[in-house]
């Protein structure tokens, strides 16, 4: 078996991946990312919306500061994350932001004068200054008190990838695509790499590394409904939950987006509602303002998808073949807005609906679009119980977001975490020596082996592996989505168990030879069902209501007694994954407090009750 | 009761001794907004689960699906079945190193392409983090915006009759990286360096110009344009070049 070694062995070259790949190879040290894809098909680059750093450069940005953009992430995330990580995470976003500029992305740039923007439906004038002229500019995104997202058009994922990974070849970092991480290589304390399956031949490699990181994105297509790309099931996470070391974190906080297009899940982006579109319902009317009255569509994407589900159970959601959906309608912002501004949105109508977003409403439903769980760390980005694995990016829970992020700061998060995870990483390379045990590794891989000859010879059964991930998808769909109570949350935990047994025995239908896709899947079902278990079973236990987990039978967010994060880790054998919790933050420079939009009814810390 | 779509999709695993290049009939109930994707999955899921193909963000974003469709290059998850014929044709992209049935390895030639063409900006300068970002005007950000919405798909390559028949031309994707670095007035190099790179057979002048490229780009990207103010620029620098040759 092929042996490959290296000093930092990057899972994943998305956003985070890579920047981490390029602090570290600009140290010297020699680095490998491996992806599923080629680099620049990342999901990184489905992001449209922009990112945010508090430049505050727009007029309407105007005395934005990292202090304003920390209040706003803390309280987007409903006081769930790592105030520590929040203030890092802020200072650094401006920097990193013009890192990048510096580095090729075609940030849009403020224009002098006047000129007309939308909100709720409604248009006003702003003047930008002379003296601010080409500057980063920035445009609106829900749950932020200025305007702090900096953008390219309509595509500022995909320029920030381009960008990135012309700095990853610039710097001659290899990269080998199609290559997925199966299996880490530790002996119980320290990670010392993967096993690796290529997807061109099917071959199993070995990667010995230093230092591995977990940049795997997220994992929403263990939902039937989500905007996530097809690649992103899990298999990063699973990488973790395998180790029965490493905890995942905060499981149970999955953010739905309010906006993906019926049927496909497209989603189109929350500059939508930014830039003044408005949601109606089946009599065309908006009823957002009813529900959330000083915000109304830009109140933050949790509580914007909560009232859609609510207001569609109330049989206010138009029918369709494929469901009931809500419409957008961005008609008012004009043509050269629509065609300019919002043109992948555009393309998007005329590709995939066939509708002309100038004159037709959009279809649209809240699926889901983002995991704030993942791979356990500290603000160092080092992994929890394993030396050697460090995570960032989506597929880490670093804790900026808690229990819900922001629109836009998860772009700013790959770029910013893997700018301070890199420093950190080549901070441990540096004289930082270990010996691969090549016994482990051979182990390992060995293991893998073994799985995936019993899988192909139907050893332990003939379970149809589409099959049991489709019964998966549904079963949190349905039961673990976006309004959540006890009763559900049983039966989904219930169900998954069997699912989970049925994963176990899983056999192939075709022959498994080469790029085979079945026994892509196959592999890893097994381990995409313990990652639903932990989504479901801390879902169920976690008995309040925060951010994007919203429980029917406990309406309230309660500090006395959940101002907590879920840490879940596996047993084999078990079937069920073992909770812990730890305090959220250790310092709270914002003490819990209302969010000032959503249900604010709260228990605080000492007990006493607000907004009952 | 939709249509009853058949699709013919060229079929040939190279691990496999036992297999060798043929073509699989496939039938499937046409349903509304039914794209390739949901095609494509619907046949791996429920009649033969080792076809291979590519999709990522099935949302005409990543570039990873391009496929030759009834003859025509494209990205099949922005492909809708409704606009095809019932009979649909399904091959792997030419040009690029065979994966498998419908999958290509694009990723190997687009990486030696940006290697190839320096797509960096090339600068002696270094970041300052404490420094305000230079300034530049909205109007040439939007003009490099539009260049670099290539998502490297490969179609243009595909559809080109001089990249089909010599494997070292560069292709419309990478003149027209070229030419959105050349806007970019972050980059110091020199046209002279440019012409180094792409004033060859292997580059501007080994293309036809008769813009199959342009004509299959899924992002409508404008190369027949860009193409034709390289050449003309390149046909400047060449001409300067010989001339400040006979001087020295
Ligand atoms: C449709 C959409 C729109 C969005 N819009 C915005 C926005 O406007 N603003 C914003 O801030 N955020 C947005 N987000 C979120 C944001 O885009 C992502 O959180 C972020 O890009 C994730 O980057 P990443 O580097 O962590 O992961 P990714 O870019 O997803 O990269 C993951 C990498 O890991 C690789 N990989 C995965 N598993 C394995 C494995 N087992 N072995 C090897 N490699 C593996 C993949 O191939 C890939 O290279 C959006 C998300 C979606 C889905
Ligand atoms: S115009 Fe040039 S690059 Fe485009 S297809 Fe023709 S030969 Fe190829
Ligand atoms: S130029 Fe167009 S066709 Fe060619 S790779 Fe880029 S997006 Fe695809
Ligand atoms: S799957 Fe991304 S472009 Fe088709």
């Amino acid at each position: 078996m092929e042996i490959i070694v290296t000093d930092l062995l990057c899972i994943g070259a998305g956003l985070a991946g890579e920047r981490v790949a390029v602090e570290a190879a600009s140290a010297g040290f020699e680095v490998i990312c491996l992806s599923i894809v080629p680099p620049r098909r990342s999901h990184s680059s489905a992001a449209q919306g922009g990112m945010q750093a508090s430049l505050g450069s727009c007029c309407m940005g105007e005395g934005d500061c990292p202090q304003v953009h920390f209040e706003d992430t803390v309280k987007g995330s409903d006081w769930g994350c790592d105030q520590e990580v929040a203030r890092l995470f802020v200072e650094t976003a401006p920097v990193a932001v013009r890192e990048m500029a510096f580095w090729g992305t075609p940030w849009n740039r403020v224009v002098a004068g006047p000129s007309t923007y939308y909100k709720g439906g409604k248009q006003f004038e702003k003047v930008e200054a002379s003296e601010r002229e080409g500057l980063i500019t920035a445009r609106d995104f829900g749950g932020t008190a200025k305007w702090r997202t900096c953008y390219t058009s309509d595509g500022t994922g995909h320029t920030l990838l381009y960008t990135m990974d012309n700095k990853v070849v610039e710097l001659g970092v290899k990269v080998h695509d199609r290559t997925e991480a199966i299996a880490l290589i530790h002996d119980g304390t320290t990670c010392t790499g993967a096993v690796a399956r290529c997807l061109k031949t099917g071959d199993l490699r070995i990667y010995l590394a230093k230092a591995t990181l977990i940049a795997t994105g997220g994992f929403g297509k263990i939902y039937r409904e989500t905007t996530n790309a097809v690649i992103n099931d899990g298999s990063g996470a699973v990488l973790a939950i395998d180790t029965g070391i490493v905890p995942i974190g905060n499981p149970e906080a999955i953010q739905f987006h309010p906006t993906g297009i019926v049927p496909t899940n497209i989603l189109v982006t929350e500059g939508c509602r930014g830039d003044g579109g408005t949601l109606l319902d089946v009599n065309k009317e908006r009823f957002m303002p009813q529900y959330e009255p000083k915000k109304a569509e830009l109140a933050s994407r949790d509580v914007v998808s909560r009232w859609m589900t609510h207001h569609i159970r109330k049989g206010l959601g138009v029918k369709s073949p494929y469901g009931d959906h809500l419409w957008l309608d961005i008609r008012h912002l004009g043509v050269q807005h629509i065609r300019t501004k919002l043109r992948e949105v555009d393309e998007i109508c005329h590709n995939f609906l066939g509708i002309d977003p100038v004159k037709d409403l959009i279809p649209v439903r809240p699926a889901q679009h983002y995991t704030m769980s993942g791979v356990r760390t500290n603000k160092d980005g080092a992994a929890y119980g394993l030396k050697g694995l460090f995570s960032a990016g989506e597929a880490a829970c670093w804790d900026l977001h808690g229990f819900n992020r922001l629109g836009g700061n998860s772009l700013a998060e790959t770029v910013v975490a893997g700018k301070i995870v890199g420093e950190k990483v080549v901070e441990f390379l540096h004289g930082y020596e270990t010996s691969f045990s090549t016994s482990i590794a051979l182990a390992a891989a060995k293991l893998q082996q073994e799985r995936i000859s019993r899988i192909v010879n139907c050893k332990d059964g003939k379970e149809n592996v589409f099959a049991v991930r489709n019964a998966m998808q549904d079963e949190l769909m349905e039961r673990v989505g976006i309004f959540r109570n006890g009763k559900d949350l049983g039966a989904a935990v219930d169900n998954l168990q069997k699912i989970h047994e049925r994963a176990q025995r899983v056999g192939l239908r075709s022959n498994g030879v080469g790029a085979n896709p079945e026994l892509a899947l196959a592999i890893k079902i097994r381990g995409m069902l313990r990652l639903a278990l932990c989504v479901a079973y801390a879902a169920l236990l976690r008995t309040e209501s925060r951010g994007c987990h919203a429980r029917e039978d406990y309406e309230e967010r309660n500090d006395r007694d959940w101002l907590k994060r879920t840490l879940a880790t596996w047993n084999e054998g078990s079937d069920l994954p073992v909770l812990d919790y730890e305090p959220v933050s250790k310092i709270f420079d914002l003490p819990p407090g209302e969010r000032g939009y959503g249900v604010c009814k709260i228990i605080s810390c000492d007990g006493g009750v607000i907004g009952a | 009761m939709g249509r009853k779509l058949t699709f013919e999709i060229f079929r040939y695993n190279p691990k496999d001794p036992k297999s060798v290049p043929h073509t699989d009939g496939f039938q499937l109930e046409e349903t509304d907004s039914m794209t390739l994707f949901i095609a494509l999955a619907r046949i791996r899921e429920e009649q033969d689960p080792s076809l291979q193909f590519d999709f990522c963000c099935r949302a005409g974003i990543c570039g990873s699906c391009a496929m030759v469709i009834n003859g025509r290059p494209g990205l099949a998850c922005k492909t809708l079945t409704r606009e095809l014929p019932e009979r649909i044709i399904l091959m792997p992209l030419p040009v690029f190193k065979l994966i498998g049935d419908l999958s290509v390895d694009t990723g190997t030639w687009f990486r030696a392409m940006n290697e190839k063409v320096g797509s960096w900006i090339h600068t002696d300068k270094a970041f300052d983090p404490a420094a305000q970002e230079e300034r530049m005007e909205n109007a040439v950000a939007e003009e490099i915006y539009e260049l670099e919405r290539c998502v490297e798909c490969g179609c243009c390559v595909a559809a080109c009759g001089t990249a089909n028949m010599r494997e070292d031309f560069v292709g419309a994707v990478a003149l027209n990286r070229i030419a959105r670095f050349m806007l970019d007035p972050r980059d110091s190099r020199t046209e002279k360096e440019y012409f180094d790179v792409i004033g060859t057979d292997e580059g501007i002048f080994g293309c036809m110009g008769l813009l199959a490229c342009e004509d299959v780009c899924p992002k409508n990207l404008p190369l027949q344009d860009q193409l034709g103010i390289l050449r003309r620029k390149m046909g400047w620098t060449a001409l300067k070049n010989l001339f400040s040759f006979k001087r020295t």
